[in-house]
């Protein structure tokens, strides 16, 4: 897994995973068995007390001490850190808190208390922030917020990892992504670049009368499309250009009403990928997604998958 | 050093610390108030009723002994057999009045000299006390809140981190410790001079009392660090607080009477709280009461065995080193998760 600075990078993978193993073992959380890792150039765990003023996180769910404010909370952290006061203030601001910061964190709903997550992570200005779920329990508004806030500081050079299930958000947010299954990488590179990948070009055709898509099959294929037959339209695969399939059809006598390619989302491409795409009567459990069988896990050296 | 000051403002600025201390101060306070309340100071006045109330004490025993000794005659020259009446009903005499010591019904009075030694042990208990449950608590519930886990994300040196927070517990128990055992040689001091005596104070007494309280402050800090340290082994304040609990009931209560049934030799040097007496008085002396130790006179007296504070300073200094070795171990090693 490698992220580029300044890049938002989405980190995807089903429950169980080893999303958050990841993320835990990165910040010094848990002990690797083995493999490198290395931040902001410096390799970790080794040299984690030099680079931790500059990474800012959070880890799975929100946790706080409920009797505490989210001001004092915060004025620890900062105090533990050595960040400056005014800064609390700024970064209660900046994630809509500031107008609640002096209640006691019990009293806050998940979706305040990630918010204070966030901000939490965004004390010490880091130069990489890494976010496990920010966006659990968050409104709609919220979830739009964090999507802004993301690419802002991304665009003030912050490089933020992002792991998420909500993969619409990841599409939007996401200048990369990683996506893993059983502990293994499945997929990784920018997202535009992973969609190309598993994209299967097709395109959706309709003509004016359902009666004629069988005509229009049988030309299809005799000019070397591939044409899957639905009761209401043809599916098309192996088309270079939609015009060629209008043209070939017009000589026919044959009318488009729709010809649309059909994009491909992260979400699709995730089921795919991790084989967890839900079949109606089937329960899937969690260990149940694609196992990667790669070379056996580095013990010492290397730099893992 | 910034570490240190925020662990010194997170411990002040719990609510469990505030309440615990206060509580304690509280206990500290009523047991002075019951002090001021019980005691009287003793002169011509109290001697006077003390006096009265012995006189009036040997005259009711004086009535009574003559109604028995008239009872036995009565009963001899009826020739009815009771044995409880001695042969001769002339023995039955009543006690000389100086037997009854006047003293004996003075009413209570508070000596400073003889009396602040023991004082200074429920002092000494209750900083404990405190020192254990907020210690536990301290670290205890920021494990079991995640709180610890974002400190380490922000100071990924365990062992600094945890030895910090110890740190500023027994520098915030100690601030706590020290005023309050000031207080509390003032206001005994006070509850003397208006409710007893502070006469007959030497420096070799004040000396003795100083010694003493530093040993309580000590022990105050003992009881912290090894509930910290429990608490930090089992991640959770109930670690601590059940482990004191399983202690108490199971490890000395229950040991205890598996001691005395097995009628072992010097049981209670097997239990904790002699060592914690020891540490407080200097000295307690277990007494095997089944041995005989003939003297030169031919009394029987028991074997004795001396349980020191030196004793007591072993067993801490085994115990601290146990509980936080394996506190600092298992930060070292465990995954936080």
């Amino acid at each position: 897994m490698r992220v580029e600075a300044g890049q938002v990078h989405g980190f995807l993978g089903p429950n169980g995973s080893g999303k958050t193993t990841t993320l835990r073992t990165l910040l010094g959380l848990i002990r690797p068995d083995g493999g490198r890792m290395s931040i902001l150039g410096h390799e970790v765990p080794a040299a984690l007390a030099e680079v931790a003023g500059q990474v800012g996180a959070i880890v799975e769910s929100p946790q706080f001490f409920p009797h505490f404010t989210a001001r004092d909370t915060l004025s620890l952290l900062a105090g533990a850190g050595e960040v400056p006061a005014q800064r609390v203030d700024e970064v209660l601001e900046l994630v809509g808190l500031s107008g609640r910061a002096n209640e006691r964190v019990k009293t806050y709903s998940l979706g305040m208390k990630q918010r204070l997550a966030v901000a939490s992570a965004l004390l010490k200005n880091p130069r990489l922030l890494i976010l496990d779920e920010p966006a659990n329990g968050l409104d709609p508004g919220g979830i739009r917020e964090m999507r802004t806030l993301m690419r802002n500081l991304a665009e003030s050079g912050m490089t933020v990892v992002l792991s998420s299930h909500i993969l619409g958000e990841i599409q939007l947010i996401c200048d990369s992504v990683t996506i893993i299954s059983l502990g293994r990488r499945v997929a990784f590179g920018p997202v535009e670049e992973v969609l190309a990948q598993h994209s299967s070009g097709a395109v959706r055709l309709r003509l004016d009368a359902v009666t004629d898509l069988p005509l229009a099959a049988t030309a299809l294929t005799r000019a070397g499309v591939r044409v899957t037959a639905n009761p209401d339209h043809l599916m098309l695969a192996g088309v270079d250009k939609p015009a060629t399939v209008t043209r070939l059809l017009a000589e026919q006598g044959l009318y488009v009403s729709e010809l649309t390619p059909v994009a491909v989302d992260l979400e699709s491409v995730f089921l795919d990928l991790t084989a967890t795409t839900p079949v109606p009567g089937q329960h899937r459990q969690v260990d149940q997604s694609v196992r990667v069988d790669g070379p056996p896990a580095p013990t010492g050296g290397g730099w893992g998958a | 050093m910034s570490l240190f000051r925020t662990e010194l403002r997170r411990l002040t600025k719990r609510r469990f610390t505030r309440w615990t201390t206060v509580g304690g101060l509280l206990v500290l306070a009523l047991v002075v108030v019951g002090l001021f309340i019980t005691n009287q100071k003793i002169g011509p006045e109290q001697w006077a009723e003390a006096k009265r109330s012995a006189d009036q004490s040997h005259a009711e025993q004086v009535r009574w002994v003559e109604q028995e000794r008239a009872n036995c005659e009565r009963a001899k020259a009826a020739g009815e057999n009771v044995d409880y009446y001695p042969a001769d009903c002339a023995e039955i005499a009543p006690p000389a009045r100086e037997d009854i010591r006047d003293e004996w019904y003075l009413p209570s009075t508070f000596i400073f000299k003889s009396s602040f030694q023991d004082m200074l042990i429920p002092l000494a208990a209750i900083l404990a006390m405190v020192g254990f449950v907020v210690g536990a608590s301290f670290v205890g519930a920021e494990w079991s809140t995640g709180g610890m886990m974002n400190l380490l994300l922000w100071r990924p040196k365990r062992l600094t981190v945890l030895l910090t927070k110890l740190g500023a517990l027994l520098t915030g128990l100690l601030a706590l410790a020290l005023p309050a055992s000031a207080a509390w040689f003032g206001s005994l001091w006070l509850v003397a001079n208006w409710r007893g005596s502070t006469e007959g104070m030497t420096s070799g007494t004040w000396q003795s009392f100083l010694l003493t309280g530093l040993r309580g402050i000590v022990l105050a800090l003992v009881a912290a660090t090894v509930g910290f340290a429990l608490a930090s082994l089992g991640r959770h304040t109930a670690m601590a607080l059940g482990g004191a609990v399983a202690v108490i009931v199971v490890g000395q209560g229950g040991l205890a009477i598996l001691l005395d049934m097995a009628q072992v030799r010097f049981g209670e040097a097997w239990l904790l709280p002699t060592y914690v007496y020891a540490w407080m008085t200097k000295t307690v002396t277990l007494e095997d009461w089944r041995s005989c130790n003939a003297s030169y006179t031919g009394e029987c007296n028991a074997a004795t065995l001396d349980i020191t504070w030196h004793h007591s300073s072993l067993l801490f200094t085994v115990g601290i080193a146990l509980f936080l070795g394996a506190a600092l171990w298992t930060m070292r090693r465990r995954d936080v998760t």
